[in-house]
C-alpha cells in the first residue's frame, strides 16, 4: 500500500472514529443521564421494583419505589408515572409527591420511572428531543425524554403479533414493548411483563387500595381530560370529577374502562387484585400527529399552531388556543386529581383513611411554575437524594 | 418466545458484528477515497448497535 494510501486511510477512518464517538455519545448521555430527586421529609423508605419480582434485577426496568408512611395506620394510595416516558406530566406530577408530599394516616407509594426502560429511548424517526430542562431559581432541572415504548436495546425482537397474556387477546406488534398493554404481566416474561408483574406484585403485597397510572394523551385521541376507572371504582371517579371540576377550575370528566380490553393498567390492576385502578389523561399537544416543530419548547409550553389550527377544524377532543397547554397546568391537573382521589377515598372508606399534606396544588403550580417546587439536589444531605 | 427472542438477539448481534468486520475489510481493500469514505459511513451504524449504544 502506498504511503499516501495509508495516510488518506488513517486520516479517514480518524474522522469516522470522531463522527462515531460524537454519535455514539449522544446516544449514551441520554440512556445514562442520571436525574437526581430529593426525598422529600414524607419519604420514609426506599426499595426498587426488584423486591416484588427479582427478575427484573440489574435490568433499566428496575425502577425506584418511594415509600411514604403516616405514623397512623390507615389505607394505601399507590401512584405511578412513567408508564409512557414520552408524558412527562405523570412523572412530574409523581416527582412532586416525593419531593413535597408528608403523609399524617396511611401510606402513599410512588414510582417515577414506571418503565424506567422506555425514558432511555426517544421514538425512531420522530425529532424528539433527548432531554428537556425545568427552570428553577438555582438553575434548572434536565429530564430524560422517553418514549412509549421498552428501548429495543432491552427488549428485541418483536414479534408478528403480540398476544396478551393471560387474555391471548391479539394486540399490535409494538404494543409487546407497551407497559400499559403488558399487565398483569409474569415472572419469566419478557422485561415489559416482567415489569408489570412487578407492580402486581407491589400492589397485591402492600394490600394497595388504590392504584392511580398518570398519563398524557394527544387532543386527537378521544380519552383525554379523563379519569379511566374499573368498574369497582365508579362511584369514586365519579366523585372525584364532580368535585374537582366544582373545586379546583378545571373540568374533568370520567370514562368506564372497557372489560374485554386487556392489557391497561385500568383494566387488569382491578381485575389482579383487591386495589381499585385509575387512569388519568391530561393533554399533550407535543404528541399530535398535526404538531410542527417537536422540540422541548413544544413539549413543555404545550403550544402549537398547527395543533390549534386543527382544533379550528373540528378535529379534537379536547380545547386548545394560542395559549396551549403548559407544563405546570398538565402536572396541576394531576396532582389535584392525586389530592382529590386521597380526600374522597378516604371520606368513602373511613376504615382505610389516607391523609396526605403538602401535595401542591393546580392552582399554585398554574401560579408558580413546576420548577418552583423542584428541590435543589445540591442543597439537600447525600442520603436524602435518589436517582431515576 | 423469550428463549426464541435470546437466540434472535445473539445472531443479530453476530451478524451486525460480521457486517462490520467486512466493511472494515473493505474500507482497507478499498482503492479509492470515495469507496473508503462510503465504507466509513455504511459502517458508523453497525457499529453503534454492536457497542450496544443505538
Amino acid at each position: 500500500m502506498a504511503r499516501t494510501d495509508l495516510a488518506r486511510k488513517l486520516l479517514l477512518g480518524a474522522l469516522a472514529v470522531v463522527f462515531l464517538g460524537a454519535s455514539g455519545r449522544s446516544f449514551y448521555d441520554h440512556r445514562h443521564l442520571r436525574e437526581p430527586v430529593v426525598m422529600g421529609p414524607g419519604v420514609t423508605r426506599l426499595t426498587t421494583l426488584a423486591e416484588y419480582n427479582p427478575t427484573v434485577r440489574g435490568t433499566a426496568n428496575d425502577a425506584n419505589i418511594y415509600v411514604l408512611e403516616g405514623r397512623e395506620p390507615g389505607g394505601t394510595i399507590f401512584v405511578f408515572g412513567g408508564t409512557h416516558a414520552e408524558e412527562p406530566a405523570g412523572r412530574l406530577a409523581a416527582w412532586l409527591l416525593v419531593e413535597h408530599a408528608t403523609v399524617d394516616r396511611g401510606r402513599l407509594i410512588v414510582a417515577l420511572s414506571a418503565n424506567r426502560s422506555a425514558s432511555t429511548v426517544t421514538r425512531p424517526s420522530a425529532a424528539y428531543p433527548a432531554t428537556y430542562t425545568i427552570p428553577t431559581a438555582w438553575g434548572g432541572q434536565t429530564f430524560r425524554m422517553g418514549d412509549r415504548f421498552t428501548n429495543p436495546l432491552d427488549q428485541w425482537p418483536d414479534p408478528e403479533v403480540f398476544i396478551h397474556y393471560p387474555s391471548g387477546q391479539y394486540l399490535a406488534y409494538v404494543d409487546v414493548r407497551n407497559l400499559n398493554r403488558a399487565f398483569p404481566g409474569r415472572p419469566n416474561g419478557t422485561l415489559t411483563e416482567r415489569t408489570t408483574y412487578a407492580f402486581m406484585e407491589l400492589i397485591r403485597r402492600e394490600k394497595v387500595d388504590v392504584a392511580i397510572d398518570l398519563h398524557e394523551a394527544e387532543l386527537q385521541y378521544p380519552v383525554i381530560n379523563t379519569i379511566v376507572t374499573h368498574q369497582k371504582g365508579q362511584e369514586l371517579a365519579t366523585m372525584i370529577s364532580m368535585t374537582l371540576t366544582d373545586l379546583e377550575g378545571f373540568n374533568i370528566g370520567t370514562e368506564f374502562s372497557p372489560v374485554n380490553l386487556h392489557g391497561l393498567t385500568h383494566r387488569e390492576i382491578g381485575d389482579h387484585s383487591e386495589a381499585v385502578s385509575l387512569l388519568f389523561e391530561a393533554p399533550e399537544p407535543f404528541l399530535d400527529a398535526t404538531r410542527g416543530r417537536t422540540n422541548a419548547d413544544v413539549l413543555l409550553s404545550g403550544r402549537d399552531e398547527f395543533v390549534v389550527k386543527a382544533g379550528r377544524k373540528g378535529l379534537l377532543f379536547a380545547p386548545i388556543d394560542e395559549k396551549g397547554w403548559p407544563i405546570a397546568t398538565r402536572v396541576g391537573r394531576h396532582t389535584s386529581s392525586v389530592a382529590q382521589t386521597i380526600d374522597t377515598w378516604t371520606e368513602f372508606n373511613p376504615d382505610r383513611p389516607v391523609a396526605v399534606k403538602n401535595i401542591p396544588r393546580y392552582a399554585a403550580l398554574v401560579k408558580h411554575g413546576v420548577g418552583h417546587y423542584l428541590l435543589d439536589p445540591g442543597q439537600a444531605p447525600r442520603n436524602r437524594v435518589a436517582y431515576e | 418466545m423469550i428463549t426464541l427472542q435470546f437466540v434472535i438477539t445473539l445472531a443479530y448481534y453476530a451478524l451486525t458484528a460480521g457486517a462490520a468486520a467486512l466493511l472494515l475489510y473493505s474500507f482497507v481493500k478499498a482503492k479509492s477515497w470515495d469507496r473508503e469514505v462510503l465504507y466509513l459511513i455504511v459502517l458508523v451504524p453497525f457499529l453503534l448497535r454492536v457497542f450496544h449504544l443505538k
